[in-house]
């Protein structure tokens, strides 16, 4: 009679849940040797145990709960944590992710000794569906695993990006209701609407007349990236500042034509130096050389 | 003809600051609206006592401009200079200027300005700014 109940692959993981239960202990101190442990809990070895001890619980609970494939089962989400924190720290001991991977799987090999034990002198059909379905929850422990290293380094990823947005878009007060933007690098749509943004709140800020949008440091122009100046020079002009777009080396100058795109509305000077000039001149500001200083004394 | 004639009635004031026309859009501008306010301006343009210097439209309380309400900014600049009467539109809020341009609309006939004050003084009525002749720029 217990045999129908242990054919189904419920009663089969309810059992192993059972199993890692009872030998959470023993389990927990074999665990505690394997180096992915080892090396992230360094103080003591007590704290390992801790941590393995934490993480044959949570297979326990998954196991219980019947979901040994699935990797969002709760009892997975109490440790995740702690197994991207791992995870994280063989990283930056310069493994690789299949490298880590191996190393969970390698937690597999003391486990299933452990269960071989225990179930000795059950049928043997019995042990192999036990076997397989310690096999199948280990593998949904690597999967978890390395899902929480992966979503770890595409979260770094996409902060950086965002700082690196924020760092390579700064807007300069030139003068008084003079604003300029130093482009630095290639101008894709995420970037050209950071920088439509931070210009036009720098003029209002600033209460800037002139706009300068200096394209020196960008390496190509193509038809795309001088929409989105086009765009940026619409925009200012609309808040009624007048933009300048400067720093057209004669290779884009040359690109631009070739592509045929019409800059003929925007104001353009070969430097920043010109386009500031250009702005000191339309409000009227004269910049002289002062007397002679220093030379002669009076 | 007679001395006064019917002018539309529109809900959106338009002051008379000298011969300054003065229009101050705030929050949500119905279709209706905007076309009453167009034909409006044209007819206060037309009928002023004084010839009017110039048409000062503040949008600053507007957060959405569509592209009829685009398009009506537009042609009451187009009727007012017709009217040889220049237009400035004040006070855009960059998430309008971002928005209009990603709907393609560059309004490129229009004259803008930061705000009301610098409208003025582009059309050489600033404050400080008496004689239009000279609009800024001795300091």
């Amino acid at each position: 009679m217990q045999v129908a109940e242990h054919d189904t692959a419920d009663g089969v993981a309810k059992e192993l849940g059972g199993f890692l239960e009872r030998r959470r202990e023993q389990i927990a101190q074999r665990w505690a040797d394997a180096p992915l442990f080892r090396t992230v809990f360094t103080v003591s070895r007590d704290e390992a145990v801790e941590a393995c001890k934490a993480v044959v619980d949570a297979l326990a609970d998954v196991a219980r709960s019947g979901r040994l494939e699935d990797v969002q089962a709760p009892g997975f989400a109490a440790v995740r944590d702690q197994l991207g924190r791992m995870a994280a720290s063989r990283t930056q001991a310069g493994f690789s992710s299949s490298q880590i991977a191996g190393e969970v799987a390698g937690l597999r090999e003391p486990t299933l000794t452990l269960l071989r034990a225990e179930f000795e002198d059950s049928s043997s059909e019995h042990l192999e569906a036990c076997l397989l379905a310690l096999t199948v929850l280990m593998g949904t422990l690597r999967l978890v695993v390395m899902e929480t290293s992966v979503s770890a380094g595409e979260e770094l990823i996409a902060r950086q990006q965002l700082q690196l947005l924020e760092v390579a878009t700064p807007v300069i007060k030139l003068w008084e209701g003079i604003v300029a933007v130093p482009l630095i690098g290639t101008l894709d749509s995420a970037r050209s609407q950071v920088v439509m943004e931070s210009l036009l709140e720098a003029i209002v800020d600033q209460r800037a007349r002139y706009a300068i949008l200096d394209i020196t440091g960008v390496p190509t122009v193509d038809s795309l990236v001088a929409q989105h100046l086009m765009k940026t020079v619409a925009a200012a002009r609309l808040m009624g500042a007048e933009c300048i777009v400067s720093g057209i080396r004669p290779a884009i100058a040359q690109t631009i034509v070739h592509l045929g795109i019409d800059l003929g509305t925007i104001i353009t000077r070969a430097g920043l130096a010109d386009a500031l000039a250009y702005a000191l001149t339309e409000q009227g500001i004269v910049v002289s050389q002062g007397p002679a200083q220093g030379g002669s004394p009076r | 003809m007679s001395g006064l004639p019917a002018t539309p009635a529109s809900s959106v004031p338009v002051l008379a600051l000298g011969d300054v026309l003065l229009v101050t859009l705030q929050g949500e501008l119905h279709d209706a609206t905007a076309e009453q306010l167009q034909d409006h301006i044209s007819h206060r343009i037309a009928h002023h006592p004084v010839p009017v210097g110039g048409v000062v439209i503040d949008i600053s309380g507007v957060e959405i401009v569509d592209s009829f309400l685009g398009r009506i900014l537009a042609e009451i600049a187009a009727n007012a200079r017709l009217l040889a009467t220049r237009t400035v539109v004040a006070g855009m809020r960059p998430a309008v200027a971002i928005t209009l341009v990603e709907l393609g609309l560059t309004l490129p006939g229009l004259v803008t300005a930061l705000d009301v004050d610098r409208a003025l003084s582009l059309l050489g009525r600033g404050p400080g700014s008496a004689a239009p002749a000279h609009p800024e720029g001795d300091a």
